[in-house]
């Protein structure tokens, strides 16, 4: 390390109030920052949780659906004209609905149930236990065996509920690759048991699955449906639709938005003003390191080392904090929606290097304002 | 080494514009000689630092000149004037202007490191500078920890380390008791001048004028007299 940038560092460190106040400054900033973006991170991943584990290609839907779990119920020829376009290798229903289950104690849990298309099961999940053409059995649902598992009381391989007074057997335990948003278990059965099952609207068909023949099959096929008066979404598009509902017309996205421009504004007011004391306190000493014969930019240099050093540290720090919050938080709440992604990681990072751009820009117009003179002067 | 260390032409210096204009300079001339304590004596406001910081190459002088070694330093950039101010001139400021924050030989270092002397290099060549001021032992301790007059010698320990030809003190006594203030000067004289020395003192403290070689005179921004100290004469 330059020697330069070595006394910069041990004025820094060696000011043990001010450094300490510095990274609790910009600690506190990055935990608030990150485990907001992190939350809503985790919210909108598993707002979208069946889109991702039933993993189709095209979603058909009403236009007027604006997340997986409001579905509005579609005709069945909208099945019949999806399976004659030019392009689709096939087209399959899905039953996406909610339920109350009566368990053994008698008490109710509310339960999303996945009625798969009874020939083909597209969209099944992977099995931990069982079989899964035992899902052709009678009374047969298979449960995800996820953070809301416990919540229908754990039950194992022929294990029974009540769903709307029908009896229901477990025949399977599934494994999913995230939970849902709500909180309440997931079931899945076969499409022609789900809409028996349970109390259904004139229409029964929640969505529409399509697998294209090629993927430069999909925007002939979104035009065919949309002619129709429904949509057709790939599943980026389809998770993107769910992410703007929440972000845009929840109130969510901003509130996030607020509670992370405020953490944002803390850090930087507090490690600004405490890195403008710092350079105050030590205005004299870089006057006298000025007459001494240091350059502006040597200067410059020190001061970017010391807001760099400290910001990346608070940054460090601000991860580590969070991370050790959700990880203890999950231990207590295994549905804890929180997530961090590299998109975080890189976002907190920037704005940790804005706030050491903002506190370098005051000190070092501060230091270049003064002249060795003053120091004469005293 | 003989001759003049530093010399200054018809320097003049004012602050502000219009009728809040005040002169500080009014066409001062002078030099220094190597092997000699140069004193700039003169009461409050007579423009004794403001002449002092045109000469170090720290305050630009509305017009005039200052030269070191046959160049005028006002003439260079900002950049040159500072590497001029490092290998060239050693500052002892009046407060000291030590780094609490640095130990005491880290202190001494600072212009070695600023000539960029590798870290390990520099605090050796510290604690040797610091065994000529007699504070070797004091080199782990931070300034702070440190009487008035110990800091003063860390101060010229500093000035020094950089083997600049010409030194300037400012008010070297002015925090100091007079039997202290006079055992600094009398160590500077005895230990620090040397025939490719120039020393420039300020001062208002009349008690050390007796080891000045030359005290120069000022009054109201103007140079009014030289006073040479026969004494001194070999």
């Amino acid at each position: 390390m330059p020697g330069i940038l070595k006394i910069a560092l041990k004025l820094l460190i060696n000011d043990r109030s001010k450094f300490t106040a510095l990274l609790v400054g910009i600690t506190f900033a990055v935990f608030l920052m990150v485990m907001m973006t992190s939350m809503f991170s985790g919210i909108l991943t598993r707002s979208s949780s069946s889109v991702y584990n039933i993993g189709a290609k095209i979603w058909v839907m009403d236009p007027a659906v604006n997340n997986a779990t409001s579905s509005i119920p579609m005709p069945d020829y909208v099945l019949s004209a999806a399976r004659s376009i030019k392009g689709v290798r096939y087209a399959v229903p899905l039953y996406f609905g909610t339920a109350q289950v009566k368990l053994k104690d008698g008490s109710y849990q509310a339960t999303t149930v996945v009625g798969l298309d009874d020939a083909t099961l597209y969209g099944r999940p992977e099995l931990l236990e069982g079989n899964i053409n035992d899902i052709y059995a009678d009374n047969a649902f298979i449960v995800v065996k996820d953070a809301e598992y416990s919540k229908l009381g754990k039950p194992g391989v022929g294990n029974e509920f009540e769903i709307n007074d029908h009896r229901g057997v477990v025949v399977g335990l599934a494994k999913v690759a995230s939970s849902g948003l709500f909180g309440i278990p997931t079931i899945y059965t076969t499409y022609s048991r789900a809409i028996t099952y349970i109390p259904s609207t004139r229409f029964t068909t929640s969505y529409i699955l399509i697998e294209p023949k090629r993927e430069n099959d999909i925007p002939a096929i979104q035009q065919e449906i949309g002619k129709l008066g429904y949509q057709a979404l790939t599943r980026d598009q389809f998770v993107g639709k769910i992410s703007d509902f929440y972000t845009f017309k929840t109130g969510m996205g901003m509130n996030i938005l607020l509670m992370t421009t405020i953490s944002f504004v803390v850090g930087l007011s507090i490690s600004g003003q405490t890195f403008y004391t710092f350079i105050l306190e030590n205005l004299e000493k870089f006057g006298a390191l000025k007459a001494i014969g240091a350059r502006s930019n040597e200067l410059i240099a020190m001061i970017l080392f010391q807001a760099s050093f400290t910001s990346l540290i608070g940054y460090g720090l601000g991860v580590g904090a969070a991370s050790t919050f959700m990880i203890l938080a999950r231990l207590r709440m295994p549905d804890y929606a929180a997530q961090i992604t590299f998109v975080i990681l890189g976002f907190a990072l920037l704005m940790v290097l804005v706030i050491a751009s903002v506190s370098s820009y005051i000190g070092v117009r501060k230091v270049l304002q003064i002249q060795p003179f003053d120091i004469f002067r005293g | 080494m003989s001759g003049t260390a530093i010399s200054a032409e018809n320097l003049v210096k004012w602050f502000g514009e219009g009728e809040a204009r005040t002169v500080a300079v009014r066409d001062a001339s002078f030099a220094a000689e190597y092997g000699q304590i140069l004193y700039i004596v003169g009461p409050s406001g007579s423009g004794k630092t403001t002449l002092l910081s045109m000469v170090s190459g720290i305050l630009k002088p509305n017009s005039g000149s200052v030269i070191v070694e046959g160049e005028d330093i006002w003439g260079m950039s900002e950049d040159r004037i500072a590497r001029i101010r490092l290998n060239k001139i050693g500052f002892v400021f009046q407060d000291y202007h030590l780094f609490p924050r640095l130990t005491t030989a880290e202190n001494v270092a600072v212009p070695l490191i600023l000539k960029k002397m590798n870290w390990n290099q520099a605090l050796n060549v510290a604690l040797e500078y610091l065994d000529i001021v007699g504070l070797k032992e004091r080199a782990q301790l931070p300034p702070y920890k440190l009487s008035g007059g110990e800091q003063q010698r860390v101060a010229i320990a500093r000035a020094i380390a950089g083997q600049p030809d010409i030194l300037i003190f400012d008010e070297p006594t002015a925090s100091l008791d007079g039997d202290t203030g006079r055992k600094i000067i009398e160590f500077v004289k005895a230990k620090i001048l040397d025939e490719k020395r120039c020393i420039i003192i300020v001062t208002h403290d009349s008690r050390i004028y007796e080891y000045a070689d030359t005290i120069m005179k000022m009054e109201d921004g103007k140079i009014i007299g030289f006073e040479k100290n026969h004494a001194h004469e070999k």
